[in-house]
């Protein structure tokens, strides 16, 4: 998808939350929406199951006005993390500009996180998409929880990180990390562009 | 109102927040009325917007004096409005408003929920954009957010363009408190103003209130001011809670969005950013900027400095052609070429079509032809490039300089190659054919009436320009001034160019180098007095032309006598034949020779034959007087 382009003045950007089950994907997103003043943001579109689980995906439009002369917006998605709904990841995931890993920092919830992961870089390389290229942060999320059930920064570095991407960790109920994440990987997205093919449509 | 001296673009810190709203608001000053109208903008407050509103007045203003620009804000707008209902002078006020070539109102938010000023603010909006007025409006919120505000005037507002400034970033924060702090003459430690950058201040002005107060504790001598002790002396507490607590509730995406912006600048080529915006701007004034986008699709980056300066000198170009076109006819000035800068040659054809249409240039003399141009071994050559011009135009001899004394036919060759290309265009093509002294009286009397515009399109429409005695062009400035454009504008448009003169480019006095260098960058070729061959073909179509039947020996005498030029030999055929009438024979070479040469009852003409060269071996050495003595001084009585 495009991303930049020149010619038409505007700064597309797809990003993807994308993570296991009950992680706290949407509630990135819901932080975000309450953040942003009404004239910015477009409807949240959510597919929830009644337990308020994400069925199909969740969409947030942000358009974030002109930024250096560029009519800049960011389309947010989730994908659902059940195993069972790996068609819609896969599709959700097409396209993407770039990847937040949303980790559940609990250490009973470290295998799925593991198999999450493996199943986002077998996803991208079904997509054709270099793995290594990908802009990728990861957001271990749920740092707020007792220390007993959790697994430090450090433990979930060494399971989960094995690229050595930007991470943080967060709280997504309470907003710690949900923007820090979001400026990580808006960084990694942009920086992409200087080594980007240069032309008018890119 | 008067406009507060200190809101100037000057003092206006321009940041990533605020960059589109100050673009805007400049294009606004320059051409108020045409650009943007209305301009809205709105911001929270005190992050500038009647700052950058006053700064169009300023701007405005000084670049068109004579302007009638006025500030009021809302409130007092509606007082007035009041006053001048109760004391029934709505029309004057309704006047007053509309003779304003440029309104600033401010805080247009208070309209929410006043009915009455509404409908009053609809009409005052629709006469002063019917009149073509300028409106900038100022808010805390966009238009649609006005409270109980009439549809509309929502339309209204919104129908030009409506910006926002946004808070400032970390950076355009320092700036702002490092040109205060210069305006103020005051001076701090290093760190002091990035650390009040750094606080949680959601605007200027409480910024600008954080400086004042750190100014009066630092001239009363209260405390150092330094980095470390400055948030305490701004009355903040060291736990300051963090951003994330709900009564920052989107300073975070503020703060998101300002991060992003730096970033974007960061990571996108700033040329590509700057031949956007220059896109914008242009495009939002109604310019076709694909000449711009297409260097957006280009690897390498181009010369961005030289290629929106030459972008900008061409809008300026089309701009003056539209205002000049605009005079004589509006319809034309809607042109879409007007628009397009890539276009400013087809526009200036247009124009320069409209302003020439009214009256073609001078033509050549009908009578002066090809056929009735005799041709020796004299001006054989210059002949031979004339037929050339006409065959190629502007392709082998361009410019072509033909020169020679008064006489030799220079002129007639000049209008002859100027009827023989209008006959080879088929009447199509412009061949303007012009004397150089009626080119310099054309020009004294455009420049009197103020039509040089019309004059200059004139020329520069031909499809070949003759100029003739263009010696006469010397010593004169403007004139040759607009001869060197003329010729410019013709010879790189591949139009064939003559001129002609009694004398070598080289031998012209008082022409300007420039000229001089162009004239002979084609060819040069003299046409010299006329030779046997060419006499003889003169002398046999003059008598003719008087009614004597061809007589060999007499033309044969005749021929062998030297002439300076065609002139002079018509004139010994008319005093040959007058002379025979008179005596009442026939005229022969017997007769001639003792016309001529042994003196007769008419007066010989005075001739400038050079005797000294060439075919003088009939003139009598001693008949002839090679000194005359010095009158000057004598009397009338002495030289009888």
């Amino acid at each position: 998808m495009s991303l930049v382009n020149y010619a038409t003045r505007e700064i597309t950007c797809k990003i993807v939350y994308y993570g296991p089950g009950r992680s706290g994907k949407t509630t990135n997103l819901h932080y975000i929406y309450e953040q942003v003043p009404r004239d910015r943001k477009g409807r949240m579109v959510s597919l929830a199951t009644q337990t308020d689980r994400t069925l199909f995906f969740d969409f947030l439009p942000l358009d974030l006005g002109m930024i250096s002369g560029f009519t800049t917006r960011f389309q947010l998605y989730t994908v659902p993390g059940q195993v069972y709904y790996h068609t819609t990841r896969k599709l959700v995931l097409q396209g993407a500009d770039g990847v937040v890993f949303v980790a559940d920092s609990q250490a009973r919830q470290l295998q799925e996180n593991i198999e999450s992961m493996q199943d986002l870089h077998a996803n991208l390389a079904e997509h054709g998409v270099d793995t290594r290229g990908m802009p990728l942060v990861i957001q271990y999320n749920k740092q707020d929880l007792p220390a007993d059930l959790i697994l430090g920064v450090p433990a979930l570095e060494d399971a989960l990180n094995f690229r050595g991407v930007p991470s943080f960790a967060g709280d997504a109920l309470h907003g710690t990390g949900v923007f820090e994440t979001l400026r990580g990987i808006s960084e990694l997205v942009l920086r992409r562009l200087s080594a980007a093919t240069p032309a008018g449509s890119r | 109102m008067e406009l507060d001296p200190r809101y100037r673009f000057e003092n206006y810190i321009v940041g990533a927040a605020n960059r589109l709203a100050v673009s805007a608001a400049k294009a606004v000053a320059q051409a108020p009325g045409t650009a943007y109208n209305p301009l809205f903008i709105y911001s929270s407050s005190g992050l500038g917007k009647t700052h950058l509103m006053i700064a169009v007045g300023h701007l405005a203003m000084q670049l068109q004096p004579q302007l009638r620009s006025l500030y009021i804000t809302l409130d007092e707008f509606v007082e007035e409005l009041t006053a001048a209902v109760s004391a029934g002078t709505i029309e004057s006020y309704k006047q007053r408003f509309q003779a304003v070539d440029l309104l600033l109102l401010d805080d247009v938010q208070f309209l929410a929920g006043r009915r009455e000023t509404q409908s009053e603010m609809l009409r005052l909006f629709n006469a002063l954009q019917r009149a073509g007025k300028q409106i900038i409006l100022t808010s805390d919120r966009p238009p649609n957010e006005i409270a109980d505000l009439d549809e509309r005037l929502i339309t209204r507002f919104a129908g030009g363009l409506v910006v926002d400034v946004g808070l400032p970033d970390y950076e355009t924060r320092v700036a702002i408190l490092r040109a205060k702090c210069e305006e103020r003459g005051a001076a701090f430690e290093a760190g002091v103003l990035d650390e009040v950058a750094r606080m949680n201040y959601s605007n200027v002005r409480e910024l600008q209130g954080a400086l004042n107060r750190l100014i009066a504790c630092q001239t009363l001598g209260e405390a150092e001011v330094t980095a470390r002790n400055v948030r305490e002396l701004l009355g903040e507490k060291p736990d300051a809670t963090p951003a994330v607590a709900a009564g920052a509730r989107g300073q975070e995406f503020a703060s998101f969005l300002n991060e992003l912006s730096d970033v974007v600048a960061q990571h996108i080529d700033t040329w590509r950013v700057r031949v956007v915006e220059a896109m914008t701007y242009w495009h939002q004034l109604g310019y076709e900027t694909t000449l711009l986008e297409r260097t957006l699709e280009q690897t390498d980056e181009p010369d961005v400095d030289a290629l929106l300066a030459q972008f900008e000198s061409s809008i300026a170009r089309l701009r003056a052609l539209e205002q000049e076109a605009a005079r004589f006819d509006p319809v034309l000035a809607e042109s879409e070429l007007f628009r397009d800068p890539e276009r400013v040659g087809e526009a200036e054809l247009l124009v320069a079509r409209q302003l020439g249409g009214a009256e073609p240039p001078p033509a050549a003399d009908p009578h002066l032809t090809r056929e009735t141009f005799e041709v020796g071994p004299s001006n054989q050559l210059a002949v031979h490039a004339a037929d050339t011009a006409v065959l190629e135009p502007g392709r082998k001899y361009n410019p072509l300089f033909l020169y020679g004394p008064h006489g030799v036919g220079v002129t007639h060759l000049l209008n002859a190659l100027a009827n023989e290309m209008s006959a080879a265009g088929g009447g199509a093509k412009t061949i303007c054919c012009v004397n150089a002294q009626q080119f310099i009286d054309e020009l004294i009397s455009a420049l009197q009436e103020g039509t040089i515009e019309r004059w200059r399109a004139r020329y520069r429409l031909v499809d070949a320009l003759l100029v003739d005695d263009v010696q006469r062009c010397a010593d004169t400035e403007r004139a040759q001034e607009e001869l060197f454009h003329i010729f410019n504008s013709l010879y790189s448009a591949g139009k064939q160019i003559v001129l002609a003169a009694d004398r070598a480019p080289k031998q012209i006095q008082g022409l300007e180098e420039r000229l001089r260098s162009r004239f002979e960058g084609g060819l040069v070729v003299e046409i010299q007095p006329p030779d046997h061959a060419l006499r003889e073909k003169l002398y046999a179509r003059y008598l003719a032309a008087a009614g004597q039947s061809p007589d060999r020996v007499l033309v044969d005498f005749l021929s062998a006598r030297a002439v300076a030029n065609v002139p002079e030999l018509e004139a010994t055929v008319d005093r040959l034949v007058k002379a025979a009438e008179v005596v009442g024979v026939p005229l022969n070479a017997a007769f001639a020779r003792k016309e001529l040469e042994g003196g007769g009852f008419a007066p010989a003409p005075a001739r400038a034959v050079d005797g000294r060269h060439g075919d003088d071996f009939f003139l009598d050495e001693e008949k002839i007087v090679w000194d005359w003595p010095d009158v000057s001084g004598r009397t009338i009585e002495d030289l009888r």
